[in-house]
């Protein structure tokens, strides 16, 4: 765990954007429910070790962007029972998001 | 977890723990100083700031932008890992989740409860949080949104919640009193006085 260190980072608040749909072995911290969903940035949160480097004890350098990225509940699940104007906010990295 | 493979991880880390002891990786004292000091935490920190915020709008924005400089103001130190706080409105509840394992804002709050880390919890209050708040007692008012926070990377989340009605003449102590475990989490609201 580092604490956060000012990068060079791709995207605004606000900005549309999609979660790869991939589904790569070992560890990652992207959840699969957002894997190929559209969200939109709600704010970066500085640059962090890649987890999916630290789990295998390497250092996970130069730090990797992290953003917060927020859903609509409806757009995560159709079947969302629940009030259409509520969000799920997740932290995603960089290297899983791409401009929707 | 059964009895079984709960009986196996509790071998797995002692079996670590002596490892480590015994290489001289850390000593005994060190493991025990931890757990310690992460027992000695708990939600009354999380209420101290709550109650901060309630009674001075700056300090609440200050805690809004930034929860290590504006804790530190009152000499809580809440580690290196960032914590976010969120602040619920007549609008907006907001709950913490960590859909992934576990996390939770243990180096401000400590021990997260038992229920926080069950799957149970973690897989339904993202796609049911109603039901999941009404099972803890909470029902929000109609025309109120959710929004669910997961806490799935380097960030921590603690919950500001509403001040309730009728608490003006409180002292900032007992308004601190207020801040239930629960409420920090969003599963719950604050006390009423």
């Amino acid at each position: 765990m580092v604490e956060a260190a000012a990068v060079e980072h791709r995207f605004r608040p606000g900005d549309r954007v999609r979660v790869r749909r991939a589904y790569p072995p070992g560890h990652c911290r992207t959840p699969w429910y957002c894997r190929g969903h559209v969200g939109v940035i709600e704010r970066y949160c500085g640059g962090f070790a890649n987890p999916e480097e630290l789990a295998y004890n390497r250092p996970g350098l130069p730090p990797v962007p992290l953003y917060r990225v927020r859903f609509r509940s409806t757009d995560l699940w159709p079947d969302y029972a629940e009030k259409p104007q509520d969000v799920v906010e997740i932290e995603i990295y960089e290297h899983w998001l791409e401009q929707a | 977890m059964s009895a079984e493979t709960a009986g196996y991880y509790r071998r797995m880390q002692a079996a670590v723990e002596e490892l480590l002891v015994l290489r001289g990786v850390v000593t005994r004292e060190q493991i025990d100083a931890q757990i310690a000091a992460m027992e000695s935490r708990n939600h009354e920190r999380g209420g101290v700031l709550v109650a901060r915020a309630w009674v001075d709008p700056a300090f609440k924005a200050r805690l809004l932008a930034d929860v290590r400089s504006a804790a530190a103001e009152l000499g809580i130190d809440i580690g290196p890992i960032p914590i976010v706080a969120i602040e619920n409105t007549r609008a907006t509840h907001n709950v913490i989740v960590c859909t992934l394992c576990s996390c939770y804002p243990r180096m401000l709050l400590g021990v997260p409860p038992h229920w926080y880390k069950s799957r149970e919890y973690r897989s339904r209050v993202v796609r049911e949080p109603r039901a999941v708040l009404a099972e803890f007692g909470t029902t929000l008012p109609e025309g109120v949104d959710i929004r669910v926070h997961d806490s799935t990377a380097d960030m921590r989340y603690m919950i500001v919640p509403l001040r309730p009605a009728g608490t003006e003449g409180m002292s900032e102590a007992q308004l601190a009193g207020l801040v239930t475990r629960d409420s920090l989490i969003g599963v719950g609201v604050a006390s009423q006085p």
